[in-house]
């Protein structure tokens, strides 16, 4: 009798990648959408799976092939994957459910086999990151996944989406390659790759210069990837032009993903081994996540592109999550990553909302929507509650986090009284900016008022509203995101000297 | 000192390599020398990782009879250099892919031609 729960690591991962081959040779193209929204909540339900064998404290270490770990490859599931894993095979189930007509409209038929493989393949490169315990075989993971997402970007038919995502593929590639500079520089003095293994092995090296500098490549080089400000500046093209769905997808997953390796490698083999590296992570991270909350709240507030507008608000909300973990405590780690649940959630709303306009509007500068709300209710009454969330409402996923993130600033003194400050402003920003969008949707009269735009598809409309409603469901009942947060910032803190 | 730092020389030509190609991406407005640069810049990676799993008087880490005390070089960072190729010529790939379309709807190659496109479109 085989023991199915025991393989639910590698099933995530290769569930979605050996069917990416299959759904591209699927020719009508239904067949192609079907497939591969199957596969997507195939893999949901693996993710559910895995958490609630995550919370029974079932133990998924797994070796591939039954070699032993440090010499095999090793896969490993605790909280953090877990709600990362839940957070990826969501919003790519839901996406693709919800985009059905969304994406018919944006990429021509011929292809779509071919689109909905890349989407696999970059759910299976992400889900890889996040269940693997090997350093290099993260690298392959990022590197598929980080492919896949270039084509699922360009896919669209807006040109100005190819010198952004040109753009995203120098910047993804030289952050890779920093990332394997670093592995590289770690093995050469450890000879190790298991991350578990590495932990243990670095502190028997003498001299810790090298791994120093493996320090400072892989940071910079997953911040890069993370979109960590002022390594930002392919975020807003990207996010902007590429098909609505995709940035749906790729708005509720891709940065989180590679903050989660940051942290992971962080806490579990820098913090243990070198000398102060929690100062130093603080003084270098904090101040660079305070200016991305100000800065790209700022820019923000004052630009004209909807679509663009929610994009640089991303920037600033991994500002929160590097807030969050650049304070180095228990409390500051769980309002991180439970903020990349609940930012997930509010943005994956958010994006949803714009996917519904566009089907009816065909460009995103704010003047576009004016008066929208008139023919589009549903649809600006789920961007108003994705809005709320993003803000930070009582009663919303948002104000979970945020409450979390000023209770755990609150705990570091006079510098804490200075991040409550930042942070309240920068709620005031993100009132400001969704506010602009609603008045200009709600109370001004639309440009062309003769022409009533008809709703956005039922499907899409309902998806929208899935979302909308777990936003507020999270925002009343927010213990499994809790849960999961803390026992994973649990996890991170163990490491820490 | 200099003869301590000569010896070291990969690790010198893994920098420079680096850098130049790192130069090339930065500093290079045509798209084609960026993604040259990138490759480089890649290129110095897999010299690192090579240079690396090499031993002193070691030869091909493979088993014979009768062979004793033999000194072999390590494998693994070149077969993790294989896949590391791999995945790099895929990017140069989808990355000359991506500029053919550039050329295909812009007219150009040059980033600041584009860009210039971009802001009158």
């Amino acid at each position: 009798m085989v023991n199915w729960s025991q393989h639910l690591p590698v099933l995530q991962v290769i569930i979605p990648m050996l069917c990416a081959p299959l759904v591209a040779l699927l020719q009508p193209r239904s067949f192609a959408w079907f497939a591969a929204t199957a596969t997507s909540l195939f893999a949901f339900v693996i993710a559910i799976m895995i958490t609630t064998g995550v919370f029974a404290g079932q133990d998924y270490s797994y070796n591939m092939g039954s070699w032993p770990a440090p010499y095999g490859i090793e896969l490993g599931v605790d909280a953090f994957s877990a709600i990362l894993l839940l957070i990826v095979t969501g919003a790519s189930a839901l996406a693709l459910l919800a985009g059905r007509s969304s994406l018919d409209t944006d990429i021509e038929t011929d292809r779509q086999p071919f689109f909905y493989a890349a989407w696999l393949l970059a759910l299976a490169g992400m889900s890889g990151i996040l269940v693997s315990a090997d350093a290099f075989n993260i690298f392959v993971f990022m590197e598929i996944s980080a492919l896949a997402s270039y084509v699922l970007v360009a896919s669209g038919g807006d040109r100005r989406a190819l010198p952004a995502v040109f753009k995203y593929l120098i910047m993804g590639t030289i952050g890779a390659t920093f990332y394997l500079i670093g592995i590289g520089l770690i093995y050469l003095m450890t000879g190790t790759l298991n991350l578990a293994d590495m932990e243990l092995r670095i502190h028997e090296v003498a001299d810790q210069k090298p791994i120093l500098v493996a320090a400072g490549f892989i940071t910079i080089g997953l911040a890069l990837k993370a979109a960590v400000f002022p390594l930002h500046m392919w975020l807003p093209n990207t996010y902007t032009y590429a098909p609505t769905i995709v940035t749906v997808f790729l708005a509720a997953c891709s940065t989180k993903v590679s903050l989660y390796l940051l942290l992971r490698f962080d806490f579990f083999v820098f913090q243990p081994n070198l000398v102060n590296h929690d100062i130093q992570f603080s003084y270098y991270l904090m101040p660079l996540a305070v200016l991305a909350i100000l800065i790209a709240s700022a820019v923000a507030l004052f630009e004209q592109n909807l679509k663009r507008m929610l994009a640089y608000s991303s920037v600033a909300q991994i500002g929160y999550i590097m807030l969050g973990a650049s304070l180095v405590s228990l409390t500051g780690l769980t309002a991180g990553i439970v903020h990349m649940f609940n930012h997930a959630l509010a943005k994956g709303t958010l994006f949803l909302a714009v996917a519904c306009l566009a089907t009816r509007i065909p460009e995103f500068r704010l003047s576009d929507v004016s008066g929208a709300a008139r023919d589009m209710p549903w649809t600006m009454g789920a961007f108003v509650v994705g809005g709320l969330s993003l803000i930070g409402i009582p009663g919303t996923a948002g104000f979970i986090s945020k409450w979390y993130l000023i209770s755990a600033a609150l705990g570091e003194g006079i510098i804490g009284i200075a991040l409550v400050a930042v942070i309240v402003v920068s709620s005031l920003m993100a009132l400001a900016y969704i506010w602009r969008v609603i008045e200009i949707a709600y109370f001004r009269t639309p440009k062309n008022s003769a022409v009533t735009l008809r709703e956005a598809p039922p499907v899409l409309l309902a998806a929208t509203w899935t979302a909308a409603l777990a936003n507020i469901y999270f925002g009343l009942v927010p213990s499994l995101p809790v849960s999961l947060s803390s026992s994973a910032a649990e996890t991170l803190m163990r490491h820490v000297p | 000192m200099l003869m301590e730092l000569l010896r070291l020389y990969h690790y010198w030509v893994f920098a420079m390599l680096l850098m130049i190609g790192f130069y090339a991406v930065v500093a290079k407005p045509n798209l084609i020398k960026k993604l040259i640069g990138l490759s480089l810049f890649q290129a110095a990676v897999f010299l690192l990782y090579i240079t690396m799993g090499k031993v002193d008087g070691g030869t091909a880490p493979i088993f014979q009879p009768g062979l004793v005390n033999q000194v072999f070089s390590n494998p693994l960072p070149q077969v993790l250099i294989l896949t590391a190729i791999v995945v790099g010529i895929s990017t140069m790939a989808l990355g000359l892919g991506i500029v053919v379309r550039i050329k295909e709807e812009y007219g150009s190659t040059e980033e600041d031609v584009i860009q210039e496109i971009n802001r009158r479109w």
